[in-house]
């Protein structure tokens, strides 16, 4: 127990202070994890020095990021950006692979080893990658789209790797049961052969079936329960399931993780789901790299500068001209391919998960795989360095040549143009409207039966509490350009607004209100526009009351019309009174008494029954009266 | 949009298209006497488009079906600013479209009459040359003209109420009276006349 503490101490400890000094550092949290392992790692102040029970814990974070990864994956996302993920992805997978396994070959590595190592050190990293490009304003270009789909294929092919690599092992220090998890621990080992492919197909019939039958009303039932905790716990339960069970058959548990995820990407539990993981995923990641980083044989590394730095320039040169290459073929103009060459030029996180099990499957040697970390590390930590030489390439280019990146629908990413919050009576009537017109929505709603019903009638709604800024976030409001907050709960709604406003300034905010004050509240909080529920049905119940009480339908129309500019500008002018009680009220009177004088005066002008052709003017009846009196006496 | 107050009836045989715009019937006496002697033709299609669309959303292809279903088209309506109401013109512009009523594959209207019916404020004498509107009433109606030389149709001469506003209640029954014989010479078929 005290030795349990005291690693905890450790690894929280170097975890707290590296990370942000890292992340100011503009490293990255990843490096941030490596360099903190590398330091209380047994070969520099050897904090920590037996790590294979800290290893297993840790890869749970592996399985976990599948598992999320799993939830991305939905087939129609998948059939819409098949271009990019299939061919420029698969291009850059097979390509880069097979340019460093030659060039490892080359270098004298056994065929099997160089094989490993060109699939390993195909991978990009997803975090930097989107961190840099983020950071670059390149997210939602050609480039930024191209870019994902190359990472979502890396990450779909590290599940064939999990199959193909041990396939690969030399027999050289051969102890697959080291494979922290990943095919070892099989309860099923001793069955004859057929019965264990039975258990295996039948668990994955089980993942399927569970999460399609099972799992769904599960969550509705907790979901009912409102208890966010026992969601948190239902879902970390449903990962560790699935890995267990995968486990004992004798499958990978992050295969399984990822299964379970696909299978519930189509749920409406997929944002909540996403948003309650994520802090597991990244805490067990973090502790997952302080692994590696404390396997670093800082001596072994340190002893060879030249050797790595040789690798790490070969690994980024090699990455870059492939990938440039590829885009080109597939059509991108130069200065395009060249951001997303260079951005996908380093190492990835999944590299320092293949290179762990592939030392455990006896496929890469201790020392090559140490090598390679550190290669990866540096490699990764010179990304945001080889964009800022991209960046000054480009700048010279742009002065030679105007080399204009076209904008293709390929790479669309499906991201919503608008989030509607609350998808009941008020929302849906919006958000059909604005669907109908072409807009992309996501929807959020956390009341169950209401999502129940709707999914009945095809609408996909996600289940949440849209208050949540890690939710919202999930919901992509960071690229969104509306947010639609239409929830019942009023406070909520003011509270939902607030959040909004403060973390995403560029988003538009409509706010659907309770009433005025409700409606000067949300106005306060951040909202660029209100409507208040009940004013427009109201006004159209009190045109129809006025056409059924004689006005002939335009006239109706035109005094709803009046009324709701008058109210809009009696709105406005009491908006800045609203707080102070005494003088809101006596403005309200004297608002009240201009609107009934102008509507009063609008109704005389138009009483039915007057004489005249004219449209609007009594005056012009007059004047020709009294011309054709003129007229008649000459 | 009220149906039971649009005033449509659909004839047995294809007649006259009788299309009134007026934003404010309720204080028109002449168009409303007008409108009242000629709707009760047995033949005519009575439409009126400020009651059929308060909010100015033409359903164009009600609109469409409904010019193709009749011989002949009569646009009843108070002239202002020397021209149709705006809803008149937001009709036109919308339903009489390209290659509908006009240009290519647009023949849905040849052969067909335009009738105009047209109030006017100000008395006979002021469309002239010499009185304060300085144009003759045809000269105004010329737009309208030219429509329906382009759509293909027989331009009828129009039907004029002038100084509608200052009209005593006999004189405008006798208009009104004149007007629903003027309608009914359109039908082309034996008039069968019924009483509104």
């Amino acid at each position: 127990m005290e030795n349990f503490l005291t690693q905890t101490l450790v690894y929280l400890g170097a975890a707290v202070i590296s990370v942000p000094i890292a992340k100011r550092l503009g490293l990255g949290s990843v490096l941030g994890y490596l360099i903190a392992g590398v330091v209380i790692g047994p070969f520099a102040l050897g904090l920590v020095g037996e790590q294979a029970d800290v290893m297993k814990f840790a890869e749970f974070g592996v399985v976990i990021l599948l598992f999320l990864i799993g939830l991305e994956v939905q087939p129609s996302m998948l059939w819409d950006m098949r271009k990019a993920i299939f061919g420029l992805g698969g291009a850059q997978v097979l390509g880069t692979a097979g340019a460093i396994a030659g060039a490892s070959l080359a270098l004298g590595l056994p065929w099997q080893t160089a094989l490993a190592v060109g699939l390993v050190l195909a991978m990009s990293s997803t975090a930097i990658v989107l961190q840099t490009l983020d950071e670059k304003g390149l997210r939602q270009g050609p480039v930024g789209r191209a870019a994902f789909g190359v990472l979502l294929l890396q990450d779909l092919a590290v599940i064939p790797m999990f199959a193909l690599l041990p396939l690969l092992a030399t027999g050289a220090p051969g102890h697959a049961e080291a494979g922290g998890g990943h095919g070892g621990g099989s309860l099923v080992a001793h069955l004859p052969i057929w019965a264990q492919t039975l258990s295996v197909f039948a668990a994955v019939a089980g993942v399927i079936g569970g999460g399609r039958y099972l799992v769904r009303p599960v969550f509705r039932f907790i979901a009912k329960a409102r208890l966010r905790e026992i969601f948190v716990a239902a879902a970390l339960l449903i990962v560790v399931a699935v890995a267990s069970l995968m486990q004992i058959v004798g499958l990978s548990p992050a295969l399984g993780a990822f299964l379970a995820g696909v299978v519930l990407a189509e749920s409406e539990f997929r944002r909540e789901l996403e948003s309650d993981i994520e802090p597991f995923r990244g805490l067990l990641l973090g502790l997952f790299f302080i692994t590696v980083g404390a396997g670093v044989n800082l001596p072994l590394v340190a002893s060879q500068p030249l050797t790595l730095a040789g690798i790490v320039i070969g690994l980024m040169v090699l990455k870059f001209l492939v990938m440039y290459g590829i885009a080109r073929l597939f059509g991108a103009q130069k200065r395009g391919a060249m951001a997303v060459a260079t951005a996908l030029a380093q190492g990835g996180e999944f590299a320092f998960v293949l290179l762990s099990f592939t030392v455990g499957a006896g496929v890469i040697g201790v020392q090559l795989a140490a090598l390679l970390t550190a290669a990866v590390a540096v490699s990764m930590a010179l990304t945001p360095v080889a964009m800022i030489l991209y960046e000054r390439i480009a700048a010279l280019m742009d002065a030679a040549i105007p080399d204009v990146v076209p904008e293709t629908g390929d790479f669309d990413e499906g991201e919503p143009d608008i989030i509607i919050a609350g998808f009941g009576r008020f929302g849906q009537i919006a958000g059909r409207m604005l669907t109908a017109n072409g807009f992309k929505s996501t929807i959020l709603d956390s009341d169950i039966e209401q999502i129940e019903l709707l999914r009945r009638f095809g609408r996909r709604v996600h289940y949440g509490d849209a208050t949540r800024l890690d939710l919202l976030r999930a919901a992509g409001a960071e690229r969104a350009r509306m947010l639609i907050v239409a929830l019942d709960d009023r406070e909520k709604a003011v509270e939902l607004v607030e959040t909004a406003r403060e973390a995403f300034p560029n988003l538009v905010i409509l706010a659907r209100a309770w009433d005025r004050r409700h409606a000067y509240d949300l106005l306060s909080n951040g909202a660029d526009a209100v409507e208040r529920e009940t004013f427009e049905s109201a006004l159209a119940l009190g045109a129809t009351a006025l056409q059924k009480l004689g006005f002939r339908a335009h006239r109706a129309h035109r005094a709803a019309a009046f009324f709701r500019r008058h109210d809009r500008r009696m709105f406005e002018e009491l908006r800045p009174m609203w707080g102070q009680e005494e003088a809101y009220i006596l403005a309200s009177r004297d608002a009240a008494q201009t609107m009934d004088r102008l509507l009063d005066a609008d109704l005389h002008r138009m009483r039915p029954g007057d004489a005249g052709g004219a449209w609007d003017t009594a005056s012009l009846d007059e004047e020709l009266r009294e011309r054709a009196q003129q007229e008649g006496t000459n | 949009m009220n149906d039971a107050n649009t005033g449509s009836v659909t004839p047995a045989t294809p007649g006259v298209l009788l299309v009134l715009a007026h934003p404010a019937l309720e204080r028109s006496r002449a168009n409303r006497a007008l409108a009242k002697a000629a709707k009760g033709l047995s033949g005519v299609t009575f439409k009126d488009l400020y009651e059929t669309y308060p909010d100015f959303v033409v359903d164009i292809e009600t609109e469409q079906a409904t010019l193709v279903a009749h011989d002949v088209v009569a646009l009843q309506f108070p002239l202002f600013w020397y021209a149709t109401p705006a809803l008149m013109k937001e009709w036109l512009d919308l339903v009489w479209l390209h290659g509908f009523a006009y240009g290519e594959g647009g023949e849905a209207l040849k052969g067909k009459r335009l009738f105009v019916a047209c109030t006017t404020g100000a008395s006979a004498k002021a469309y002239h040359a010499h009185g304060y509107n300085r144009f003759s009433m045809d000269e105004f109606l010329r737009p309208l003209e030219q429509t329906a030389h382009l759509c293909g149709m027989e331009w009828e001469t129009p039907f004029v109420v002038h100084g509608a506003s200052v009209k005593d209640d006999a004189a405008l029954k006798a208009e009104a009276e004149r007007y629903k014989a003027r309608v009914a010479s359109l039908l082309p078929s034996p008039i069968v006349r019924t009483e509104a």
